[in-house]
């Protein structure tokens, strides 16, 4: 007798993450504690861009508990360049970037020096006695202005402001396409900074074993892969004698894939000073001191016939890189740029992407990194040409999506889309949405005089993820593959540990990667650990990001489970004295055809293969398994949002009435899971359409500095979310999944602000820059009736 | 993240408060729930060399009636506050307006007398303190002053306390049949309000025939919406009431910040004065 | 130095203090009770929430001396003999919680919450935990295993 599996894909697990985070048994980076621990604090800029004139440490030396305080010149013999690993044009320009500046600073935030203490009251302290003389030099903040020809330079020694210009161009001609369109729209749309605010703030610790110069180093990081790789460059350290480890992180939306300058001076600190060390930022310095996200003014331009077929279409892209560029600064935008055409067939496609040095904080990823722009844009300009051409803006969509029956469809800007099921989506959220019934109100209350207008926004999106086949990635000038790894420990007792690369910070591997591999194996979920965030216990992985742990790490899981079994079936017939061939494999046993009795389960496998007394001849004693997925494409979550907002013309406010989506991420592991994400992306996206900003006044200093300003919405402030899902399997993986880390936040953003426009529109209004505060709308209005 | 140092003493009783205040001088400062004082010392905007936290004095603490008046402790937490029936019967306005400062868990620190003598315009309270005629007692060395709500706040962050003076208790007269409605228009829930109007009304016969109209933030420190009140008297519809409204914004100098321009926050004293009146008048 | 005698998860502790040192800071530095963690320096994220004498409060904005004589619970304290109270169940099973960072500051405050308002409205849920912030959850779950929690029907 068998006892069957129950599938555990599919299945909405609870996940085995929670129980000490609910219990407060947490490993955050700030909780670790080591004998002789010292902290650092770093003193930063005050000024978005001035010269050092002076700076003098020693006073801080005299603070009680100070043990050591450095300025950038004094570091600079241990720590190289912070490294750019996406250089995305052969003359792109890349400044060097120290992690503490030396000579100049170039944004309010650059770090000047570091003082290590007994305490972090005492460090906090003594950063007060350091001496700084600035010189100030002109602030650059404009984009357009920062590539004039008089413009001052965030980089004097590179002569120029600009970082780089990407084009690309596919399909016809965009001036031929202009030529015989019956209309053309041209529209520009902003994307404001944003600050990722992922609840924990950074920290890095480092515990030195000085005698033999191995060092490991604890990081709030997405990246401890990639960390480790680029810190041995950057401190000199060698990259097998550095450890890098990835605790609880407490999530990161993009602002943690990086590798920060803070992460090499502990490193080299803790290498000068043979004692651990360790940092945190407070919120405030994090708003300063961790990339920023967006950041991009977009000019659009669309061709389309007058029945609203769509010819073509034209993107200008300015993109913030602030000053310097970090990890995947350059290449961020360049995400987006093969999605602007979203779901729509289209004759003509171009797009230029001018990267843009200012004096303030880097940019890098932030929860969809390009594709959210991209996304906007699209479903923006769609609305807007929807408006100017008298029709419904779904039916517009529907006139020039790729129907169901085209996939697999190659976009004008040349992805091959593999599945999808658009019009399956759409009517779902229709019917979920009550979107007749709200357009008939929202016409009865626009004839009436009420100040309140309803306003109905629709976003049918798609995003590329599973980042990335590494060939591609050669093409795109990144400096690495797109590979994930996986491997699979089968212990004696019978219990599994599989050892992903992929690194979580919040986004349920170990519960989701259980679930993979139990189903494969045929082991009880609860016999599968998972092991992640540990150069030293999985040494090989790119880490988190860009959705793609699942669809690459959890195929690669999937496919190392699969060769787990593959060995195991040789011991299985040898024990079982039968042919492997005339083994059957279901729910975890080995069971010879014909003769059901004879069986092993795989975990009876795993302990004769431990014991090795009789294992075939010349067989390896392991059915251990490692799987190195490259993937060979991307893959294509898609959905369809809608959004009803009461938008009050009296005092702007903009309430949120009903939000629906329907998404389509192909088949699900663990649909609480899935649900979870795609609130938590809604919720990002919606802050960024009403609430969020990076404001910076026109000396370069951030305004919206502290929590207090910068606009995090909380349960009070959203709405309740209709969720739902069609599921149109990915083609290009074994589990047919498409991922779901970004999808909400891609979509939801352009829902929202076509919803408050949708709204204002029979008052006049086109358009509302992002956030729309309330301000912006009463300006708006304000407008239109004058 | 990390206050500077400071000295700090804990008196039992006022007096004690108001000799630990004197020695201190202008670099002491009182610590009452700490909910405006803590933020300040972690951001490293304030340096105290001392700290007086009269937070076990515990004569400040609680509500009673004083005639005609209610007399609330100054150290009497936000959540006692709005959870007070003489306050609910007395004063509904002051229960209205804070059950929307900041959140629960600051609620459970701040003090009334806290947030009226931190005198931030921003802060629901100081309106509210205004458009009830309130009145603050004071203790210092030379024993206790009473100063009328409208004397009270002097400056952006500055009230008429001497550095060596304690608010021991606001006094507000009973406003027993007032109708009243605090209007608070911010942009997220956790956000200080952009304007915030309160208002109490007294109706006769169907009318208003007197209104009380606090502004927050439309200046420096709080202000009455005078002209607005005197257009008020006597309104009899909506309409009315609308037309009065369109004078809250009269000798108001409200400042620019990331949620708002003067012009914006003027627009908004207007339209949320109305709204305020009409719903404390029963007539929205 | 101000000496301080502070009950935290049951356990009375005696130290000496400096007067600046933040309530948070002492439960993590001092005590090792790091399961409280700090999310910033505004008191707008929650995330320290802890009880001091019965009612929440942000440890971030409470001065350690200002807890001396006090009894406090942190999320480390809430279960008894390794079983979960109904609201840490209630996160796990309705997912509730992803990076659960915010996580020990949002248990605290809908504890809070729920001794004030048995059993409250979604509404209410919301703006009860107005000052707690959560960056993962768009605080859906949260409201569901609140609601679920107090003992109320859940509906998807």
């Amino acid at each position: 007798m068998t006892s069957t599996t129950e599938r555990e894909v599919g299945r909405a697990r609870p996940r085995k993450e929670d129980a000490h985070l609910i219990t407060g048994q947490t490993n955050w980076t700030d909780n670790i504690q080591a004998g002789g621990l010292l902290y650092m604090a770093f003193l930063r800029s005050p000024l978005a861009h001035a010269r050092i004139e002076r700076i003098d440490v020693a006073p801080a030396l005299q603070r009680p508990g100070v043990v050591a305080a450095f300025t950038g010149a004094d570091l600079a013999d241990g720590l190289g360049s912070m490294p750019c690993v996406w250089p995305v044009t052969e003359d792109i320009v890349m400044p060097a970037h120290p992690p503490v500046a030396a000579d100049e600073v170039r944004y309010a935030g650059d770090p000047v020096a570091v003082v290590v203490a007994r305490d972090r009251y005492a460090a906090a302290d003594a950063l007060e006695a350091i001496e700084v003389d600035y010189e100030p030099l002109p602030p650059v903040l404009d984009l357009e202005g920062a590539l004039a020809e008089d413009a001052p330079l965030v980089h004097a020694d590179k002569g120029t402001n600009r970082c780089y210009v990407w084009p690309l161009r596919t399909g016809e001609e965009f001036d031929a396409v202009r030529e015989r369109a019956e209309v053309t729209l041209k529209r520009r749309y902003h994307q404001q900074r944003l600050i990722a605010n992922a609840m924990e703030p950074r920290a890095v610790a480092v515990t030195p074993v000085a005698a033999s110069g191995e060092y490991t180093l604890y990081s709030s990081t997405q990246v401890p892969h990639i960390a480790r790789l680029l810190l041995a460059g950057v401190t000199g350290i060698p990259e097998n004698k550095l450890r890098v480890v990835a605790p609880d992180v407490g999530g990161g939306f993009g602002s943690k894939l990086q590798v920060y300058g803070e992460e090499a001076v502990a490193l080299d600190v803790a290498r000068r000073l043979g004692r651990p060390v360790k940092w945190t930022e407070s919120r405030s310095e994090g708003y300063l001191a961790t990339h920023q996200g967006r950041g991009m003014i977009q000019d659009v331009e669309i061709a389309a016939t007058r029945e609203g077929r769509l010819l073509g279409l034209k993107v200008d892209l300015l993109a913030d890189m602030g000053a310097y560029l970090m990890l995947i600064t350059p290449g961020t935008p360049l995400l987006g740029a093969f999605m602007y055409p979203g779901i729509y067939k289209m004759d003509s496609y171009e797009f230029t992407c001018t990267g843009v040095f200012t004096t303030r904080t880097p940019t890098d990823a932030y929860r969809g990194a390009g594709r959210p722009e991209a996304t906007f844009a699209i479903e923006r300009i769609m609305d807007d040409l929807a408006a100017e051409l008298g029709v419904d803006p779904m039916e517009l969509r529907r006139r020039n999506w790729i129907r169901h029956e085209e996939f697999p469809y190659t976009t004008v800007a040349g992805l091959t889309y593999d599945s999808g099921h658009y019009e399956a989506a759409t009517d779902r959220a229709l019917a979920l949405f009550g979107y007749d019934e709200l357009r008939a109100e929202q016409r009865k209350r626009a004839e009436g005089q009420d100040a309140v207008r309803l306003g109905i926004g629709v976003s049918t999106y798609t995003e590329m993820c599973g980042l990335a086949p590494s060939r591609v990635l050669r093409d795109l000038r990144y400096a690495a593959g797109g590979w994930e790894a996986a491997s699979i420990r089968m212990l004696p007792t019978g219990k599994v540990e599989v050892v992903t690369g992929t690194s979580p910070h919040g986004q349920g591997h170990v519960t989701s990667w259980s679930q993979i591999a139990a189903d494969v194996l045929g082991v009880p979920f609860e016999d599968v650990e998972v092991v992640h965030g540990d150069t030293r216990a999985a040494p090989q992985g790119m880490d988190t990001y860009g959705s793609r742990s699942l669809v690459v790490g959890g195929s690669a899981v999937h496919h190392a489970a699969v060769k787990v079994v593959e060995k195991a079936r040789k011991v299985a017939a040898h024990l079982l004295e039968a042919s492997e061939q005339d083994l059957d494999f279901a729910d975890g046993v080995f069971s010879v055809k014909g003769s059901p009795e004879a069986r092993r389960t795989i975990q009876e496998v795993a302990f004769a293969t431990f014991t090795s007394h009789d294992l075939p001849e010349g067989l390896e004693p392991t059915i251990n398994a490692e799987h190195l997925l490259d993937p060979d494409t991307f893959s294509y979550p898609h959905g369809t949002h809608l959004c009803a907002v009461e938008v009050d013309t009296e005092t702007g406010q903009v309430r949120i009435r009903s939000y629906v989506c329907v998404d389509d991420v192909g088949r699900v592991v663990n649909p609480m899971i899935v649900e979870g994400q795609v609130h938590g992306g809604l919720a990002q996206g919606i802050a960024q359409a009403l609430y969020e900003e990076a404001v910076y006044d026109d000396e370069g200093n951030l305004v919206s500095g502290t929590m207090a300003d910068y606009l995090v919405p909380s349960a009070a402030d959203l709405p309740d979310f209709v969720t739902d899902r069609t599921q149109t399997p990915a083609t290009s993986n074994p589990l047919g999944v498409k991922g779901v880390g970004e999808a909400g936040t891609i979509a939801s953003t352009p829902a929202v602000v076509n919803a408050v426009v949708d709204a204002l529109r029979p008052l006049g209004v086109g358009d509302v820059r992002m956030p729309c505060t309330p301000e912006r709308i009463w300006q708006a209005v304000r407008e239109a009736r004058s | 993240m990390i206050p500077p140092t400071f000295d700090y003493v804990r008196p039992a009783s006022v007096e004690e408060a108001v000799r630990g205040l004197a020695e201190g001088g202008e670099e002491a400062k009182v610590l009452a729930g700490g909910q405006s004082l803590l933020p300040l010392l972690r951001l490293r905007l304030a340096f105290p060399e001392l700290v007086v936290d009269v937070g076990r004095v515990a004569e400040l603490r609680g509500v009673r009636e004083d005639g005609d008046t209610l007399v609330i402790g100054a150290l009497t937490t936000h959540h006692d506050v709005l959870r007070d029936p003489l306050v609910r019967r007395y004063a509904g306005l002051l229960a209205a307006a804070t059950a929307t400062v900041a959140d629960p868990a600051v609620r459970h620190r701040g003090t009334l007398g806290g947030s009226l003598a931190h005198a931030d315009p921003a802060g629901d309270l100081p309106a509210v303190a205004l458009a009830l005629d309130a009145e603050l007692v004071a203790a210092g060395p030379g024993g206790r002053r009473t100063v009328p709500a409208r004397d009270f706040f002097v400056d952006y962050l500055q009230s008429a306390l001497a550095p060596d003076e304690l608010l021991v208790e606001i006094r507000v007269p009973k406003a027993e049949g007032w109708g009243f409605h605090y209007e608070k228009f911010h942009r997220v829930a956790q956000a200080w309000a952009v304007v915030g109007v309160a208002a109490l009304v007294r109706r006769d016969d169907g009318r208003v025939a007197e209104a009380r109209i606090g502004l927050t933030n439309m200046g420096a420190t709080p202000l009455r919406a005078a002209a607005a009140e005197a257009a008020l008297a006597g309104a009899g519809d909506g309409q009315a009431v609308a037309r009065a409204a369109e004078a809250a914004a009269e000798g108001t100098r409200p400042t620019r910040d990331t949620s708002a321009s003067p012009e914006y926050r003027e627009h908004l004293a207007r339209v949320l004065t109305r709204r305020a009146v009409l719903a404390a008048a029963g007539m929205g | 130095m101000t000496h301080i005698s502070v009950k935290v998860d049951g356990t009375t502790y005696e130290d000496e203090v400096e007067p600046r040192l933040l309530l948070v800071h002492y439960l993590r530095d001092r005590l090792g009770l790091t399961g409280t963690p700090v999310g910033c320096d505004t008191s707008n994220c929650g995330a320290c929430t802890v009880d001091l004498d019965g009612e929440s409060v942000k440890s971030c904005a409470v001065l350690a001396v200002q807890a001396d004589g006090g009894e406090v619970t942190t999320v480390q304290g809430l279960a008894r003999d390794g079983e979960w109270t109904a609201l840490q169940r209630a996160f796990h099973e309705r997912h509730a919680l992803q990076c659960g960072y915010c996580t020990p500051g949002m248990i605290m405050a809908a504890r809070d919450l729920l001794r004030d308002n048995p059993r409250p409205t979604p509404e209410e849920v919301r703006q009860g935990l107005e000052g707690n912030l959560c960056r993962c959850t768009g605080y859906q779950n949260i409201v569901r295993a609140v609601l679920a929690a107090s003992g109320q029907e859940v509906t998807a």
